[in-house]
């Protein structure tokens, strides 16, 4: 179980958490074509080592905020709210 | 090869069992190849064998970063059916239990298949209207599914509770053809097999780079120990499909999940089929050695560690407990995880690339293992014909932007 450290609540244990997929996915545009809509929609990074991903503080806050964890790991490298850039960190 | 049989085993028996040879050769890559394979797991191995058992291709390799069938073949559940909704994923996996029907004699290696039946559990209104929805669809396709009323339900599996729980079982869907197979012995046969064909199985070998040439299409591939020649390179590797295909600069609709099983102490024939409920989420069957089998569920994040969470775990055990009650007070002996690949339709992916000579075989999700001869048969012919077979024509990456899902997410919820 992993210790998760909420950027408005602090650590709180996983199952207070839900997980919000990768972060930083930007929606095109309505002139996307058919392959930047399917990118947008399916592909992911799927990045071993330092993944930037969306959390949400469901069973305490509620909110949205972001995080970089190591999937090599799974230990969390920085959480950050949601609108600030990611932080520069490495696995 | 040595072969296996009642004979050879008493011959051996006479001196001892001291002169079986090693069932494959431990190869060294070589400078080139016609196809080189990326993954050792039943996948790989079998699409190894059957380019070269059905196709005639004479020098092939499997790179294997680890040792063979240590990755998802060694870490799943062994359940094998093929009672899925849709008509593409039916013929599929139908392909597969056909081909496991006769697997054992096929390889002449015991792969222990052993059809004892699977039961999906309903427990709501819900769950009771799909499963009979699957159980039509699947007579119109020729798939054998049929229903089970909770009184059946328990005479077909006597440690069933069907009295009062959380969620009592309101009956349940039989797959009579399906069961489990004994997952090692399916990467050995292959393995056994391909090498008595000449296929370099090459363990410890991880690869690094894929080379293209001016066309853009599959040169060579650089490895942990050498680069490799060659005009064909088949990606069957599980969890890390994605970080292989970035490789050659192909972004493929995946994401890798740890999976949680675990096995008990061993115990006396006591559970006699395969049980799986995907409403309160746990699977179960009893392996030949007498360990209680058990399959959890995926984390909710992506990761390469191998491993999960407790919660999860034991979640599936807290089912078990209240499917199964004279369960409650078995240990249990080994957990452990394995990384699977989803697709975001929960249906796999075996096809060619935009890359020329570079094919691709993932997405197996939570569910591969069942799959494992259909699925290695149908690459090894797309490899070999550069076109898909029929069955795995739907089975695109092209699928996702064209908007032809095959949705198995939403027709099987979670269970695989």
């Amino acid at each position: 179980m992993l210790l998760i450290n909420c950027p408005y609540c602090g650590e709180r244990p996983e199952p207070e958490f839900v997980y919000g997929g990768q972060a930083h996915v930007a929606r095109p545009g309505t002139e996307a074509t058919d392959a930047q809509w399917s990118r947008f929609l399916y592909e992911r990074d799927n990045d071993r080592g330092a993944h930037a991903e969306r959390w949400r503080h469901f069973h305490g806050c509620g909110r949205f905020f972001n995080a970089v964890r190591d999937t090599t790991t799974d230990r969390f490298l920085a959480t950050y709210r949601v609108g600030e850039p990611r932080p520069k960190v490495s696995a | 090869m040595q072969r296996f049989s009642a004979l050879s085993l008493l011959r051996r028996g006479l001196s001892a069992h001291r002169d079986w040879q090693p069932q494959w050769r431990r190869a060294s890559p070589k400078d080139g190849y016609d196809a080189v394979i990326c993954g050792g797991g039943g996948h790989g191995l079998g699409t190894a064998y059957y380019l070269a058992a059905e196709h005639g291709l004479k020098r092939i390799a499997v790179l294997e970063k680890g040792w063979i069938g240590g990755g998802n073949t060694g870490r799943n559940t062994t359940i094998i059916r093929s009672n899925y909704l849709f008509d593409e994923s039916a013929a599929l996996y139908d392909h597969a239990l056909k081909l496991w029907e006769n697997l054992s004699q096929v390889l002449n290696y015991n792969v222990m298949f052993s059809p004892r039946g699977v039961v999906m559990l309903a427990h709501t209104v819900h769950d009771i209207q799909v499963l009979q929805r699957h159980i039509f669809a699947n007579k119109a396709s020729g798939v054998d599914n049929e229903w089970l009323d909770p009184v059946r339900a328990k005479a077909f599996c006597p440690p069933l509770n069907v009295g009062d729980m959380r969620y009592p079982v309101l009956g349940g869907a039989l797959q009579r053809r399906g069961g489990t197979a004994r997952h090692d012995a399916v990467a050995w046969g292959y393995a056994r097999a391909a090498d008595a064909l000449g296929v370099d199985i090459i363990e410890n070998c991880e690869l690094t780079g894929v080379r293209l040439d001016n066309a853009g299409a599959v040169a060579a591939v650089e490895t942990s120990r050498g680069s490799i020649r060659t005009p064909r390179l088949g990606v069957v590797a599980a969890g890390n499909t994605s970080t292989v295909m970035r490789m050659a600069g192909v972004a493929l609709p995946l994401e890798s999940y740890p999976l949680q099983a675990l096995v008990s102490e061993p115990v006396k024939p006591v559970f006699p089929c395969v049980v799986m409920s995907n409403t309160i989420h746990a699977y179960i069957s009893q392996s030949d050695k007498g360990e209680l089998v058990i399959g959890a569920g995926t984390d909710a994040y992506t990761s390469y560690t191998q491993r999960g969470g407790l919660h999860i775990s034991s979640h599936a055990l807290e089912a078990i407990c209240e499917l199964f009650p004279m369960f409650r007070r078995m240990r249990m002996l080994r957990s452990w995880g394995g990384i699977v690949d989803v697709t975001p339709d929960r249906s796999p992916i075996i096809a060619r690339t935009p890359v020329p000579g570079l094919y691709v075989n993932c997405g197996w999700g939570t569910g591969g293992f069942k799959a494992t001869p259909g699925s290695a048969h149908l690459f090894a012919w797309t490899m070999a014909h550069d076109a898909p077979h029929p069955i795995n024509a739907p089975f695109t990456i092209e699928r996702f932007s064209e908007g032809r899902l095959i949705d198995e997410a939403a027709a099987a919820a979670v269970a695989h």
